[in-house]
């Protein structure tokens, strides 16, 4: 008889806390679980109550490394509900910020988070010593994002100027110059973290799944679009309920999501497949030398596709700077108007589709509030890989088996923080 | 010996952490000062032996309770990181709703899975001995607390209101534009970020020590606000805190 038995307590190098468990004995799974165990945050329940001028700057803290995918789904539930169309410079200034986090996100998440497993390390710490320049990289790159973010908003981590209607500031536009250098770099730097990204030894593994973003017809899709499914088309993001279907699993952590299939997937690898045509030729180009090509069914290679928007990130953000600069800034008049009814924002926060759902009274007072996060919606299509991976490896050693399915959780960068709605059970 | 050093988060958004990986350039010297044993956000490796320990998040479920003893009994130093270990943060907006209620608001029917309880701070729970406040904290702030604590002082941080660094930095005053702002109370340290952004103080650093509330009165009468009015925005972040109308 082998039994195998693999219990993670809350995996590391993750947003969030969540759990790995595996019971196999004899070739025979009895019990294979990825199991969510963050604290309930109550977010929609401390939403209700609160002022449209309050409502982002709270919901900003339901996550602190996404905090401006959520101010920006939040501002634009906010918008929806009360018929607010942001100016052409409110667009152009967010999605400015919006490419801030994502470029630090992914950063993060490459260098710091996953590029420990494929180094053979177990943090970002011992590479001080032995890839002392990529440290330096890394936290340069994640330096530029946030002084981007810091000029546009005030600052990264929940961001200040940016609100219902606009910006309560506008950045400097000699500032906004001045950064352009710096930008141009990180693509220099970009290309560093292409040949360490070729030496990564990315497990083969292939599974077909169902890829959901937001797509827009002018743009790669990151504030704005109607959602994506690469099995059923087109939805409008009003009706988001019709393709998140949430459910609970007895006995499992998260609230789980499907929609044409047993699980689906959201975050880089769904808009890259679904999106690919609208990426930038540098981007493009880099797809092209790591051997991404659309569609990829292997959820290992999400990094790699971090890695190729971190290069349209960089060559968008140059553009938007461009027309920026051409156009001038101008103060604008940003008061709003409030008024009753329902709004549903949606944004692609670095991990995926993000939904922020609001209700308001006359008052410009929250009445509900529904947030469905990427992570959630990821819980279930983690499941389905373990259950699809685990028979093809289970005659490895037990810590390869543990590492392997450490790095499937790692590769979807979950952000179990962000977990506004998951479930907490206690297990035997 | 360099002292051990670990991090734990308990209910939070996990972003003060990420901002302490944001000193940069000092990154590199604290690492040759310290021995970092325990960042679950980062590291794989886990150490039960360290000598202080930077806890983010307020204590929101009864499971955390011990879990927070257990690292008081082991760490010689424990330093709160950001609003929610410092003063609850807005965790503590639930506390306001029957916790009943507040978990069927969000799953509804399913809400017999959950764990939860008004949430804290940490001090509620166990003695704190540093405190790094702010949502987030600030870097510098983070820095200067860290050396400090690394040679047995006690830091300096400002026990004076939002408005004396703001008037520093040369804003316009937020009732002035038509607006309300919780600077005259809160403590400073922040630069008036919030409000050289273009918004106003929200209080997430907490109370200075001895708030001036008669002088903060007289400014919403001045202006026709309400003490219910402020009540609701100061409790985003200090629910927590009991304040005398």
């Amino acid at each position: 008889m082998t039994g195998k038995k693999v219990n993670v307590h809350q995996v590391t190098r993750l947003e969030g806390h969540g759990n790995i468990i595996l019971n196999a004995r004899d070739g025979r799974i009895e019990e294979l679980k990825w199991e969510v165990t963050e604290s309930p945050r109550l977010f929609e329940a401390m939403l209700r109550g609160r002022s449209y001028q309050d409502a982002a700057f709270i919901a900003s803290r339901i996550c602190g490394i996404c905090s401006i995918a959520h101010t920006t789904a939040s501002i634009q539930a906010t918008e929806a509900a009360f018929g607010i169309q942001p100016s052409e410079q409110t667009r152009l200034l967010r999605k400015l910020l919006y490419n801030a986090e994502m470029l630090e996100s992914h950063v993060l998440h490459i260098l710091f988070l996953a590029a420990p497993d494929f180094l053979g390390v177990d943090s970002v710490f011992p590479l001080v010593e032995t890839h002392r320049e990529v440290v330096l990289m890394a936290l340069r790159l994640k330096k530029l994002a946030y002084n981007l973010a810091e000029l546009l908003a005030g600052r990264k981590t929940h961001p200040i100027s940016c609100i219902v209607g606009g910006f309560a500031k506008l950045p400097d536009l000699g500032e906004l110059k001045a950064i352009r250098n710096r930008i141009e770099g990180a693509l220099a730097d970009f290309e560093a973290i292409v040949e360490l990204a070729k030496t990564f030894n990315i497990p083969d593994f292939i599974r077909e799944t169902e890829y959901i973003c937001l797509k827009h017809p002018r743009e790669y899709a990151f504030i704005r679009g109607d959602i994506c499914s690469s099995d059923a088309g087109i939805t409008p993001v009003s009706e988001y309920l019709s393709v998140t279907n949430e459910f609970c699993v007895p006995h499992s952590t998260a609230k789980y999501t499907k929609n044409k299939r047993d699980s689906y997937m959201v975050g880089a690898l769904a808009r890259f497949n679904n999106n690919y045509d609208q990426l930038l030729p540098r981007a493009k180009q880099t797809a092209e030398e790591l051997g991404l090509k659309a569609p990829c069914h292997n959820p290992f290679m999400i990094t790699v596709a971090q890695l190729v928007e971190c290069f349209y990130v960089a060559e968008h953000s140059l553009s938007l700077i461009a027309q920026i600069v051409a156009r001038g800034l101008e103060e604008e008049d940003i008061r709003v108007k409030v008024r009753a009814g329902r709004g549903v924002g949606a944004v692609e926060a670095p991990r995926g589709i993000l939904f922020h759902d609001y209700t308001y009274n006359d008052q410009g007072i929250l009445t509900e509030a529904n947030c469905i996060i990427p992570t959630n919606q990821n819980h279930n299509n983690i499941q389905k890989d373990f259950e699809a991976l685990v028979p093809q490896i289970l005659d490895k050693p037990q810590d390869e088996i543990r590492h392997t399915l450490e790095m499937v959780v790692r590769a979807y960068d979950p952000c179990i923080s962000c977990s506004a709605h998951s479930l907490e059970v206690n297990f035997k | 010996m360099k002292p051990k050093v670990a991090f734990f988060d308990f209910t939070s958004c996990e972003g003060c952490q990420l901002d302490v990986l944001n000193v940069e350039a000092e990154l590199l010297d604290l690492l040759a000062a310290v021995d970092i044993v325990n960042f679950r956000e980062v590291k794989t490796e886990r150490g039960d032996n360290y000598d202080i320990a930077f806890i983010e998040g307020s204590i929101s479920r009864e499971s955390e309770i011990p879990r927070l003893q257990k690292i008081r009994n082991q760490a010689k130093v424990v330093v709160a990181l950001g609003a929610c270990a410092c003063i609850g943060g807005v965790n503590c907006l639930k506390n306001s709703l029957p916790m009943a209620e507040a978990l069927r608001i969000v799953y509804q029917d399913d809400a017999k899975y959950y764990d939860t309880m008004p949430a804290r701070p940490i001090d509620a729970v166990v003695p704190v001995d540093y405190y790094v406040r702010g949502c987030p904290i600030s870097t510098e702030e983070f820095l200067k607390v860290t050396k400090a604590l690394l040679l047995g002082k006690k830091p300096e941080i400002p026990n004076y209101p939002v408005c004396v660094e703001c008037k520093m930095a040369g804003n316009v005053c937020v009732f002035e534009r038509g607006m309300f702002c919780l600077g005259p109370v809160i403590r400073a340290g922040c630069n008036a970020i919030c409000i050289t952004s273009g918004r106003y103080c929200w209080g997430c650093r907490g109370l200075v020590d001895d708030p001036n509330l008669n002088s903060e009165k007289e400014i919403l009468h001045k202006y026709g606000l309400t003490v219910d009015q402020v009540m609701e925005r100061f409790n985003i972040f200090n629910a927590y805190q009991e304040v005398t109308k």
